[in-house]
Order: C-alpha cells, then sequence, then structure tokens
C-alpha cells in the first residue's frame, strides 16, 4: 500500500468532453488527463463548471459529447457506484455525512464496498461476517489515527465544528482505499489554521497512499502551493492547463479571475 | 547473590518474576496494545543492540524527545543497559532551547517522536549541534529524509537483532557491567533563573526513592499509573519509568493528548499524580457544567456536595457523623460522588498525589470529601525527587507531609528548607560552581525554599527564599504566599505581587477566562476576547472583592499584616511560557515579568495614576511575533487594620 508514487501513466483522460442542461453549456469541449500519483487541480470562477467535471469524472453526470477513459477504458457512461467499485472516491462541497452517526460509523461507511458478507452473517455477527468487520475497523482505525482524530471518534458528526465535518469526509472517502479521489472545495469556509492542516492531510494522502488527487478549490494560494498540474475552466470552456507556475503567469487566467478593463 | 542496582537489571527480574503482568500499555487505533514485562525486556533489548550495532558506547548520551508513548521509555532502559545516559527533554522547546542542551551534554544519538521533533533535531545540527544519528518512531511524513542519519525505530531495532545473532551475549554483558554509582538520567531543570541545568541522578539514588515511595504507599505490580505528564520532568521518569520497574506496576500512555481524560476513565489508574492546577481546572469544568445541568440534576448535586464537604472528610477519617448523615452520604455516593469520580477518571483510584503548588483549602476540602484520596507530597529534582509526603491518617491542605524514611529535612537558621538524603543527586552536571552552591559547609542540599515545621512535625512551605523580600519598613514580604491566596479564587488564574522594599504591595492579575468568561454569559456582559474581558468594570469589581477578602485574611497574620494589597491591574494578556513570563511548568518568572512591565509597576506605585497604556510583545505559536497595547484601569483596594494593633 506504501509504495512511492510514481508520476507518469496517464489514470484518467478527458476528452473533448461536453454537457449541456437544456441551452445551458455546463461543459464546453474540454480535453485534459491525469496521471497516477499527482494532485490536479481544478480552479475556475463561480459557475466555471468545476463541480460538473467531478460529477462527470465520478458517473453522477453523464456528458453528451467527448469520451472519458479511466484506467485504460474508455466509457461514455457509467454510474456512480460502478465509478466508487473501480476506485473512485469524493467529498462534496457541502458536507454530506450521516449527521447523527458517530465520526467512527461515518468512516466505517466509506468501507461498505469492501464488506462481502450477507447480512444473515451480519445479523449474527459471527464467523466470517466478525472477521470482516475487525478488519474494516482496524483500516477505520488506521484512518482516524492518520486523520488525528482520535478524540472524537465516538462523538455525533452534527455537533463537531465544520472544519472537523470536512476531515471525517475526507476519512470517509479514504476508507474506500481509492486510487482517484476528488475532492470538491475541501478547504471552503475554513480559517487559515484549518487550511494549512488540510493542507497538510492532502499532502500526506498522496506522498503516503500514492492517492491520485483531483481537487476543486478556490483559494489560489493553496492550490499554487499543493498542486502539480492546474486546469482552468471559465464558463464551461478551457482557458489553460500546465504547472501552478505558468497558470500564474497566464494573462488569460488573470483576466476571468480578476476581471477586464473594458475601455 | 546479584543484586539488582541498576533499571535494566530489574527489567530483567521483572521479565523474570512478572513475566505476564503488564509492563506498559499504550493507547493506539481505539485499543489499548499491552506489553507485558517479558515483551518489553524483548523490545529494550532489540533496540539496546541496534544503539549498540550504530556505535552507542559507555557514557553517551541519548536524547529523548516526545510524548509519552512506549519507545520513548524502553528507549531510556535501552541507553542505560549499554551504560549510556538517557537525556528526556521537553517536547514543547524550541530550537534555541534544544542547542543549549544538546551541546552542553555533547549528544550524539536522539530518540524522536515524529517528524516535528525530527525537523528541530535537524535545524539544531545545521546550526551546529552534536547529534550524529536520530532515531524516529512515528514514521510519517519521514520517508524521504536522509537515511544515513535518520532511522526508524523498527529498522534500528532490526540492527538490534542481526547485532545480537553476530555478538551473543553482549547485551547480557552490557548490563552486567552497569552499577548503581552509575549516571541513570541526566534531567535539565527548566530553571526560573539562567541556563538550564543539568541534574545529574544515579541509579543507586533513584531505586533509594522508588523504595521509599513503594512502601509508603504499598505500591506493587497490581497498580498502574498513567503516563501523561512532560518525560523531562522528574515526577514523570519517576512515576513512569524508576518506581514502574521497581514495582513492575503498569504504565498507562494515552492515545493523545486530546483523549487523555477518555482514557484515563476506561483505566481508572490506582496510582495518580495530578497538579493543583489541573484540579482547579477540573473543578471549575464541573461547577460551570453543573449550572449548566437540568434543574433537578443540580438540586441533587448542589445537595450532596454541600452534605459532602460538612461530613464528607469525616466519614473517610473513621469519625462517627449519626446514622442519618452516614446514610445521607451512601446516597450521594450512588447519586453524586461516585458518578462524579468516574467521570473525572478516579473510580480504581487508591492515590492521588499532588504537589508543586499550594492547594486551596476549598478545594483539596471538595476532592476529599468525594472520595478522593488527595495527599499533598513535596520535593525536587535534586532530591530525586521526594522528600515529605502526607501520612494517611494526617492529611492537610496546607502543610506537605513529613519527611520519607532515611531522609533528613530540616529548616536552616535563614528560614530555608535543606535536607540530606541517599536519593539526593550526584552533581549538575559539568558545572561544579552550580554543584557548590547547592549545598551548604555541612553538606545539607539547599531547596531554595522557606518553610517551617508545625507543632505535628508537618512541612509548610511558604515561598521560594529568594522571593521572600521585605517590604521598606522591614516587615516580612511573600509574594507567593499572597499570589496563592489570590489564586485560591476560581476567576484569578496568576497573580504576581510586588513589595519587596517597596511602601507597599501591589498586585498583577490574569483572570481565568473559562471561570470569568462563564461569570460574565450569565449576566449578559458581551465580550470577544480575554484582553475585552479583563478591562471591563465589573470584572475588576469582582476581582477587587477578592482581593480585599485576601487583605482581610492578611490582616489577622501577625507577620503579613503590612503585607495587603493597596492597589492592582488587571493584567491585558495572560502570561505565557512562550514570552518567557512564566517557566514550561508554568511558575512565574519574577525578574522578567518586572522587566517586561517596569512601566505598569511604576504606574502602580504613583497614586496620581488611575490608567496607563501599555505595549506588550507577545510570541505566537509558530514563533512569530507581535504585540498587544492596551489602556489598563488601575484600581485601589480597601486594607484593614491588623488585629493585633486593633487590640
Amino acid at each position: 500500500m506504501l509504495e512511492t508514487p510514481q508520476q507518469g501513466d496517464v489514470i484518467l483522460s478527458v476528452e473533448d468532453v461536453s454537457l449541456s442542461f437544456g441551452g445551458v453549456k455546463a461543459l464546453n469541449s474540454v480535453t485534459f488527463d491525469i496521471r497516477k500519483g499527482e494532485i490536479r487541480a481544478i480552479i475556475g470562477p463561480n459557475g466555471a463548471g468545476k463541480s460538473s467535471m467531478l460529477n462527470v469524472i465520478n458517473g453522477f453526470y453523464h456528458p453528451q459529447h467527448g469520451t472519458i477513459t479511466y484506467k485504460g477504458k474508455t466509457r461514455s457512461q457509467m454510474r456512480p457506484h460502478e465509478a466508487a467499485s473501480q476506485g473512485i472516491a469524493r467529498t462534496f462541497q457541502n458536507i454530506a455525512l450521516f449527521k447523527g452517526m458517530t465520526t467512527l460509523d461515518n468512516i466505517m461507511t466509506g468501507r461498505n464496498l469492501k464488506m462481502k458478507t450477507n447480512m444473515f452473517w451480519q445479523a449474527l455477527y459471527m464467523g466470517p461476517a466478525k472477521r470482516e468487520e475487525m478488519q474494516n475497523r482496524e483500516a477505520v482505525e488506521h484512518i482516524i489515527d492518520f486523520l488525528d482524530i482520535q478524540a472524537i471518534r465516538k462523538k455525533p458528526v452534527g455537533k463537531l465544528p465544520y472544519g472537523l465535518q470536512k476531515r471525517v469526509e475526507l476519512g470517509r472517502a479514504l476508507a474506500a482505499e481509492p486510487d482517484l479521489l476528488l475532492l470538491d472545495e475541501p478547504m471552503a469556509g475554513m480559517n487559515s489554521e484549518e487550511k494549512e492542516d488540510m493542507s497538510r492531510f492532502i499532502i500526506d494522502v498522496n506522498t503516503e497512499f500514492g492517492t491520485t488527487i483531483v481537487l476543486i478549490e478556490h483559494d489560489m494560494s493553496v492550490v499554487m502551493d499543493i498542486s502539480d498540474r492546474v486546469v482552468v475552466l471559465d464558463y464551461g470552456k478551457q482557458l489553460a492547463d500546465g504547472l501552478p507556475n505558468e497558470i500564474r503567469a497566464n494573462q488569460e487566467v488573470i483576466d476571468a479571475y480578476l476581471g477586464i478593463s473594458h475601455d | 547473590m546479584s543484586v539488582d542496582d541498576t533499571f535494566p537489571k530489574l527489567l530483567e527480574r521483572n521479565a523474570r518474576s512478572f513475566s505476564h503482568s503488564p509492563a506498559i500499555r499504550e493507547k493506539e487505533f481505539g485499543i489499548w496494545q499491552t506489553w507485558n514485562w517479558s515483551q518489553v525486556s524483548v523490545e529494550v533489548q532489540a533496540l539496546a543492540n541496534g544503539l549498540a550495532a550504530m556505535g552507542f558506547k559507555r557514557g553517551d548520551k541519548l536524547f529523548i524527545i516526545g510524548t509519552n508513548h512506549p519507545r520513548m521509555y524502553w528507549a531510556i532502559c535501552a541507553a542505560q543497559s549499554l551504560g549510556g545516559i538517557p537525556v528526556p527533554t521537553y517536547q514543547d522547546a524550541v530550537v534555541e532551547e534544544l542547542i543549549y542542551v544538546v551541546d552542553h551534554a555533547e549528544v550524539r544519538f536522539a530518540i524522536a517522536e515524529d517528524q516535528e521533533q525530527v525537523d528541530k533535531l535537524l535545524q539544531v545540527c545545521e546550526q551546529g549541534g552534536t547529534i550524529e544519528q536520530i532515531i524516529y518512531d512515528d514514521e510519517r511524513g519521514l520517508r524521504d529524509y536522509d537515511p544515513e542519519r535518520v532511522h526508524s525505530f523498527v529498522s534500528v531495532q532490526q540492527k538490534g537483532r542481526d547485532y545480537a545473532a553476530a555478538n551473543p551475549g553482549a547485551y547480557a554483558n552490557a548490563i552486567a557491567q552497569g552499577s548503581g554509582s552509575d549516571i541513570a538520567v541526566l534531567l535539565y531543570t527548566s530553571g526560573t533563573t539562567g541556563r538550564p541545568k543539568g541534574v545529574v541522578l544515579t541509579h543507586e539514588s533513584l531505586i533509594f526513592g522508588s523504595a521509599r515511595v513503594a512502601e509508603l504507599e504499598n505500591l506493587s505490580v497490581e497498580d498502574s499509573v498513567m503516563a501523561y505528564l512532560p518525560m523531562a520532568w522528574i515526577v514523570d521518569h519517576f512515576l513512569c519509568y524508576t518506581l514502574a520497574y521497581y514495582t513492575g506496576y503498569c504504565v498507562c500512555c494515552p492515545e493523545s493528548e486530546s483523549t487523555l481524560l477518555h482514557d484515563k476513565i476506561e483505566i481508572g489508574p490506582s496510582f495518580h499524580f495530578t497538579s493543583p492546577r489541573v484540579l482547579e481546572g477540573q473543578r471549575t469544568d464541573i461547577i460551570t457544567r453543573m449550572e449548566d445541568a437540568a434543574g433537578l440534576k443540580q438540586k441533587l448535586f448542589n445537595f450532596f456536595v454541600d452534605h459532602a464537604s460538612k461530613f464528607g472528610i469525616d466519614i473517610h477519617s473513621g469519625k462517627s457523623v449519626g446514622f442519618k448523615n452516614r446514610f445521607l452520604y451512601w446516597l450521594g455516593e450512588i447519586y453524586a460522588y461516585g458518578p462524579l469520580r468516574n467521570a473525572l477518571g478516579y473510580t480504581k483510584t487508591r492515590i492521588t498525589w499532588t504537589a508543586g503548588e499550594a492547594i486551596g483549602p476549598d478545594m483539596f476540602d471538595f476532592y476529599r470529601s468525594i472520595g478522593i484520596n488527595l495527599k499533598q507530597v513535596y520535593g525536587q529534582t535534586e532530591a530525586g525527587p521526594f522528600l515529605t509526603a502526607q501520612p494517611h491518617d494526617a492529611v492537610r491542605s496546607d502543610t506537605v507531609g513529613v519527611p520519607l524514611a532515611d531522609v533528613d529535612v530540616k529548616i536552616d537558621d535563614n528560614g530555608e528548607v535543606i535536607f540530606r538524603s541517599p536519593g539526593a543527586f550526584a552533581e549538575y552536571y559539568k558545572n561544579p560552581d552550580a554543584t557548590r552552591d547547592a549545598k551548604n559547609s555541612e553538606g545539607w542540599i539547599l531547596t531554595g525554599d522557606a518553610g517551617l515545621f508545625d507543632s505535628e512535625g508537618q512541612l509548610k512551605i511558604i515561598d521560594r527564599i529568594k522571593d521572600v523580600g521585605a517590604l521598606s519598613d522591614g516587615s516580612l514580604f511573600a509574594p507567593k504566599f499572597i499570589e496563592n491566596k489570590l489564586k485560591f479564587f476560581a476567576h484569578i488564574l496568576e497573580a504576581v505581587t510586588f513589595g519587596h522594599q517597596r511602601d507597599q504591595v501591589t498586585a498583577m492579575i490574569n483572570i481565568d477566562l473559562i471561570a470569568v468568561g462563564n461569570w460574565a454569559e450569565r449576566r449578559n456582559i458581551a465580550y470577544a476576547s480575554y484582553q475585552e474581558l479583563a478591562a471591563r468594570p465589573e470584572v475588576y469589581s469582582i476581582v477587587q472583592e477578592s482581593i480585599e477578602q485576601v487583605n482581610m485574611d492578611l490582616s489577622r497574620d501577625e507577620m503579613l499584616s503590612n503585607s495587603q494589597i493597596t492597589r492592582f491591574v488587571i493584567l491585558h494578556k495572560e502570561l505565557d511560557a512562550d514570552d518567557g513570563e512564566l517557566t514550561r511548568t508554568r511558575k512565574v518568572r519574577r525578574r522578567i515579568i518586572a522587566e517586561r512591565y517596569d512601566g505598569l509597576i511604576d504606574a502602580l506605585y504613583d497614586q496620581n495614576q488611575k490608567r496607563i497604556s501599555v505595549e506588550t510583545e507577545v510570541t505566537f505559536e509558530d514563533g512569530r511575533k507581535g504585540s498587544i497595547s492596551g489602556d489598563l484601569e488601575i484600581r485601589d483596594t480597601k486594607t484593614f487594620q491588623s488585629a493585633k494593633k486593633a487590640s
């Protein structure tokens, strides 16, 4: 599990993808790829189509045009649960945890796909079901240790501060042991200390587990610090794709973010 | 017959005699992981051999920096078994502090808990530190570090197993070479003044201390203790290492600092050491939380706690209080005291020790009345560490007990507590001058504390001897004594008094943000920060009331009636160890405070000045500096005529 990530092979490529809702073009001929082991950021102003792009990648939306190649297999349609079983996990812009359940139970739900025994054995909590539960609990405990959330293990997540809930959500995504992790604004609404913590965890996930990460984020300084390559969207169109330094210097990107004078 | 005169030899004995008894536990991955004594022996042996393979020699120092984890404790024994000297260090020490200790102790080997500590040690190396090899416990984030210099704990143990295969008997030989007079540990004291001093303690002195304490409190292999104090502090070293190896009892390491209370509730240690500060915080917490509880619960709680305060202590000391009161206490045990003890993690605790600071009588009685066997002890690093302890039948809030067996304690002519003990330190490392200064001409060791023996032979500590001063009229001024009286009030967290060679006593106060914050909330007093709350006139008034009560108290004391506080100010920031105002063990550093706040102190003595604006530099946790400024009110307080003069 802990081999050094080899950046290089393309794990997922998006080719000429267009998506529209009625007359609204959410994505317009977007093309980029994601290499194994990298942290790939998708940035853009509000309504640029960033979340739509994530939803296309994990199969929630189906693009009208274009193809997506994941681990060498090209597909036009994939259901979210298929995406999940093939190693794609995600977190959401507005936290989607089970508020009444504890941190531990929430992260355990991330192991759902790893559980193979049937309801009969699980209800009896015997034999294979018990062994399986113990293995999964162990994996979850490693994640709790990794994210340093031991103190809230048994607390209902609804009562936790926002920053911690975000961390629990990351934990749940990690529990699926994904090859590709999609993070939708993991730092939205955080203060700078929480952002630093979260950045640290994202980098650690990437280096320790070799997980490929796709990140949507508004905070430019965070994006430039932690990502290997950045793709920029604006009104569904792809403005630029490149290294953080190149993006920082790109005039079109500056215009999209800072506005252009019209005189 | 071989004598178990060193800790590695005691480990071998424990591995033989208590092989299946738990030696150390650590909560990890949500489960208590346990190592018995024979497993600990195997782990220590592998680490020691690994160190030997890396070139660790007799007399080498092993620098230990991190929080309480089994591997950190094993490192102590591994170093000792090779005739080396462990140097545990405060884990929150900054690089500059580390450089001094590393250079002074000529450290070549270090073991660090995690990446944070390794980074600090590498910085020490960059700035010319003598460290050659670093071993780390938690592997996270350390994969890409220089493998020539930075090694994982597991890899060192593996080296050790290979080394043992090639050199059978090396470990046993190394242990056999050790003797009781060898240096067991080098502990740098945080020191209220000047550079830290390295206190050298030998195996025999620590074993002496362990034996006395084990006898006194009947400690055995059945007992358990929580490991949560800084490893560099003698008390942690004594309770979680030397006493554990001597008695064979079990040391329990919490999962993390934030889970400590929860982990303690699960373990219920039978022997516990806590500080008045923690007890104070817990009581404040209990009271504030009960104020939020439902009406009936609150009434029951208040009734039973009140009942306990009247009869609890008598009941626990076996006095007759009548059937009705005993019955009510029994009910209280079911509804209040038992659950409360459980919520604090004291369900199985036989003995609780507290030391380090004076303890308020109210608070002391509160804990004892609900059935927590709280006792005061006294000691210092140089004494290895305990000198006195309270016997079971004579526990008081204002004394620290009688000397341990074979320990001589007496009061010098100037009022200073001095002692002679087989447990005393050997010397200050590479500092013969300080070593000489620590002893008087007859070889008694000076504690630096002013004290006296009461009529029952119990020692009473008044203050640091160097802090005891005189007012300009020559009457005694004992600042800590007064400050402690102030700190017994829940809303005063810290107090610093001035008066040496002045005509009157003034005070600088830090309020307790939790207690006062809660008080303010109940009165609809809005505040956004410590600074804002501290400046509220209402807060000034409650502090003034407390000071006047203390003045009333002082007026009854013949020697101290002139020390009544005439003026005070509530400080705009909390005193902080990062700013050098407190030591790492949270003791007030008077000289530094006097320098930093000289303008403020002058204003306290200028009767015409009712307000003063101050600006103070502060250090943030990441080392950056900033400043806080404020416009502070100075208030006058009422003083009382001394009882003696009045009569």
